[in-house]
């Protein structure tokens, strides 16, 4: 069983990365297939009018069956031998240049290991149960609108097991564009509605800023190593050569090659600078904000870093590294100020997205990947949880999103299960002790405070930085909970149905309820909302023992990631094992503190990574639970006195007796310009619309007359001659047949005067 | 009779290059005639009988100067020349015909369409 290797395994693991050397059953493409018939079958639906649930209830049974597959190829993967490649077909096999050696070869094939094994898990999983809460959250549309969706839907799921599983950088930069298409159709779901429109674009031409990242990463691979294929793409770096049998390591493939995936991973995991569309769009559903834009597609970009790992790991300067890590943390911190002041719950869902993508970024930064991929695991469910809960209020409040508008949801009948759900989610978020969200954060806390300076720049200033980040997430994340979900009951309905004013009306009369307020009761989720919702929270918490399996691995997770190729450095073995494993303490004496994490064949780098640089006297991890836990409360604490109502809802500290929250106006002023500022997202969009589009805007109107005048302006010169001349010469064409006659004889007299003079002369 | 006919075929005579030039004036004052005929008159059978003319003139100067060279190829031309005009006499009064139906006249003012 994959969740039980052997300790020889494990350490096996931490001298390189795992490469997966078997062949894989070629049913595992199932998982990429079944989603692709249905993403089919919604078309047949369409084209025959289908104006019942059914490509709904096609789209859920398809998915469930590939996440049935996926428990399949988990299971039947007992040992790391069956983790391998399964060639479906062959794809492009090409030969560069004439008479050269160097070929291309790019196959429709399945990388399967520990890493696609786990993001395959909780991609097919979550997106059956994401797909039944769509059957009713988009049961306003029934008939083609619903039958795009569950399109779209499908063809999302295909795309992400095409990007995760790929075999080769190609396919999978085809699945990175298939998600890149699919979340742009998802978003633009509500094309009746101008800012969805413009968020779709937005987040579309904003991903192609990473793409063009990535793209070229991928050049450069084949360029280097002569191959986009993983197996052997790994195998070179592992070896630490290029295709030509020079050294990689000191030249610009192992700074370069990553910043450019890194460019690309950044884009599609909305992180500094390129994160502005994420928040944006939030316009879609929610059911695909929670799948694409919280769970699965987002994550892309951490699978896409924690894949490359081995060539990240490389760099012995790991310079990538630190931007990376850097950067995950600037941006954890920037979304959660943001979040701090916005007042639409479901963007703040899309900011703590934004946050938490900091959080594993930063994870990968400092060198656990474990930490990072449990993290996007245990993410994936709360935050789905939050989105769908969300979703549920928003669908049940006429898409009032607005937490100054809404409170005591949770008392209000049929909203039980979606309040308790959101309790959990947010304790998650949060970071309460002993939540899954709690563990996986803590991983990566603790080891950016491991992590020795001569590795990352300055990673304790990164783990500071995320402790301050997880104590406003917990404020900010129980600021929603306790204004919307607990107190006194008060609404107001929002003043559209999911944004689409035309089929807002027959849904509302199917429903009795219309748009005033007098008029208006909530409508509670159903049975597949509910469904949904609730399975998902229990995913939350049943993420929990995963850390305990395998604890002195870190977790399934990390048993997970060792058998993959992020496995490289990943050297947690060592961690909480102080006598077993030597004296990892002695190498910290020495007066070379060896740098060469992960890379270093001798494996000696592991040892100067666990210091006890708290100075606490405590285990990193440990003294981390200790932190993290009180933060998390202190933050939960905050939001309960500003925000909660009086009584049990606040825990007794809160005194909110109205929608409104007094307490927190009353020290906002303090602040000066900045909650304002906060909640205009600090302008960045502005800014960019500023620095960015306002001057393309001008250049392309340059281009543009300059095009109209010059270019144009040749083209209709060339067009306009001919029709001159013509029109010079048209009037000899007079359709006289005597005129004609006498033209040519003319010109044979001249012709034949040619000919004389040229013979007398 | 047939000692004389042997004699002349297998001995043709050259022509002078004097009676090649009355030859050659009888065929330029036909090509001068037809052309002339052709430019001034609007009647279209008249016009293709001056086209004829012209024709026939080239066809006179072929047959002289094949004599003139003792060259058979020119005379054999003639013969494919007359041959087409034939034809071609043929086509063109039938769409003489046609054309007159049409109009009820026969000037060649009558048909210009086609112009730019």
């Amino acid at each position: 069983m994959s969740m039980m290797p052997a300790l020889t395994t494990l350490l096996a693991a931490a001298d390189g990365p795992f490469i997966a050397g078997g062949t894989a059953p070629a049913w595992v493409g199932l998982m990429a297939g079944l989603p692709l018939l249905g993403a089919a079958l919604c078309v047949v639906c369409a084209c025959l009018n289908v104006k019942s649930k059914a490509p709904g209830y096609l789209t859920v049974g398809l998915l469930a069956g590939g996440f049935v597959t996926a428990l399949a190829a988990f299971m039947g993967g007992s040992d790391s031998d069956s983790y391998g490649v399964a060639t479906i077909f062959r794809w492009i096999h090409a030969s560069i240049g004439a008479g050269s050696e160097a070929s291309i070869t790019a196959n429709i094939g399945y990388y399967m290991d520990g890493l696609s094994m786990l993001w395959m898990l909780f991609v097919t999983g979550l997106a059956t149960v994401i797909g039944l809460y769509s059957t009713e959250y988009v049961e306003h549309d029934k008939g083609l609108g619903y039958c795009r969706f569950f399109f779209a839907f499908n063809l999302f799921v295909f795309s992400m097991s095409s990007l995760v599983m790929a075999d080769n950088l190609l396919l999978l930069f085809l699945g990175w564009e298939g998600v890149g298409l699919c979340s742009y159709l998802l978003i633009g779901y509500f094309y009746k509605k101008p800012e969805a429109v413009a968020a779709a674009k937005k987040a579309f031409i904003m991903n192609r800023i990473g793409d063009l990242g990535l793209l070229m990463a991928i050049g450069a691979t084949f360029v280097v190593f002569g191959t986009i294929e993983f197996r052997p793409l790994f195998e070179f770096i592992r070896d630490g050569v290029d295709a030509n049998g020079n050294a990689i390591a000191h030249t610009w493939v192992v700074v370069v090659i990553p910043l450019l995936f890194t460019a690309g991973a950044f884009g599609k995991s909305a992180q500094i600078f390129l994160y502005t569309w994420l928040p944006d769009a939030m316009e879609g559903p929610t059911p695909v904000s929670a799948l694409i834009h919280a769970a699965t597609m987002v994550t892309a970009g951490v699978y896409l870093v924690a894949r490359m790992y081995p060539l990240y790991a490389a760099d012995e300067a790991h310079i990538a590294l630190s931007v990376i890590a850097w950067s995950g943390a600037i941006t954890a911190f920037w979304a959660a100020a943001i979040a701090f002041a916005q007042y639409d719950i479901k963007r703040i869902m899309g900011y703590s997205t934004i946050s938490q993508l900091g959080y594993m970024f930063a994870g990968l930064g400092v060198m656990t990947t474990t930490g990072a991929v449990f993290h996007v695991l245990t993410h994936a469910f709360f935050k789905a949880t939050l989105f769908l809960c969300c979703g549920a209020v928003m669908h049940g409040f006429a898409g009032q999103l607005d937490m100054r508008k809404l409170s005591g949801v949770g008392s209000i009948a049929g909203f039980k299960i979606t309040a308790i759900a959101m309790l959990i989610g947010c304790l998650n978020l949060a970071g309460l002790a002993g939540t899954a969200g709690y563990f996986s954060k803590d991983m990566i806390l603790a080891e950016a405070f491991v992590t020795p300076g001569e590795v990352i720049f300055l990673p304790w200033a990164v783990g500071l930085l995320m402790l301050l980040t997880a104590f406003m997430t917990a404020y900010y994340t129980f600021r929603v909970f306790f204004r919307v979900f607990v107190g006194p009951v008060k609404y107001e309905a929002g003043d559209d149905h999911h944004g689409d004013a035309e089929e807002e009306h027959a849904a509302e009369d199917a429903h009795g309820h219309g748009h005033d307020d007098h008029g208006f009761h909530p409508h509670a989720p159903r049975f597949a909302m509910n469904a949904a919702i609730a399975l998902l929270a229990i995913g939350s918490i049943a993420a929990i023992p995963l850390y305990f399996i395998n604890a002195e691995d870190h977790g399934w997770a990390g048993s997970m990631v060792h058998e993959s190729t992020a496995a490289f450095a990943a050297p947690e073995v060592h961690h909480d094992d102080h006598g077993e494993h030597g004296e990892p303490h002695a190498m910290l004496s020495a007066d070379v503190v060896p740098v060469s994490l992960g890379a270093a064949p001798e494996g000696d780098g592991e040892a100067a990574h666990h210091g006890d640089n708290l100075g606490l006297g405590l285990d990193p991890h440990k003294a981390m639970y200790v932190v993290s836990g009180i933060i998390g409360v202190f933050g939960i604490g905050l939001a309960a006195f500003f925000h909660g109502p009086k009584g049990l809802g606040g825990l007794f500290i809160g005194n909110r007796t109205d929608t409104g929250s007094p307490r927190m106006d009353a020290v906002a002023r303090y602040f000066g310009p900045l909650p304002r500022l906060a909640e205009r997202k600090f302008m960045i969009d502005e800014l960019y619309d500023t620095i960015i589009v306002k001057p393309l805007l001008v250049f392309s109107h340059i281009f543009h007359a300059f095009d109209k005048l010059v270019i144009d302006g040749l083209v209709d010169l060339f067009g306009s001659l001919p029709r001159w001349l013509g029109s010079l010469l048209r009037p000899s064409q007079d359709g006289m047949l005597h005129g004609y006659a006498t033209g040519m004889v003319a010109g044979s007299a001249v012709l034949l005067l040619l000919v004389v003079l040229v013979a007398l002369l | 009779m047939v000692d004389l006919l042997l004699a002349q075929s297998a001995f043709p005579e050259a022509m002078s290059q004097g009676v090649l030039a009355h030859y050659l004036f009888v065929s330029a004052a036909m090509f001068t005639l037809g052309l002339v005929g052709f430019l001034t008159r609007r009647n279209l059978i008249i016009m293709f009988l001056c086209t004829e003319m012209m024709f026939q003139a080239a066809g006179l100067a072929l047959v002289a100067f094949s004599r003139y060279h003792l060259n058979y190829d020119g005379q054999t031309f003639v013969i494919f020349v007359l041959t087409v005009a034939a034809a071609e006499a043929a086509l063109a009064l039938a769409l003489v015909v046609f054309l007159f139906r049409k109009r009820d006249s026969l000037s060649a003012e009558a048909w210009s369409e086609l112009k730019g």
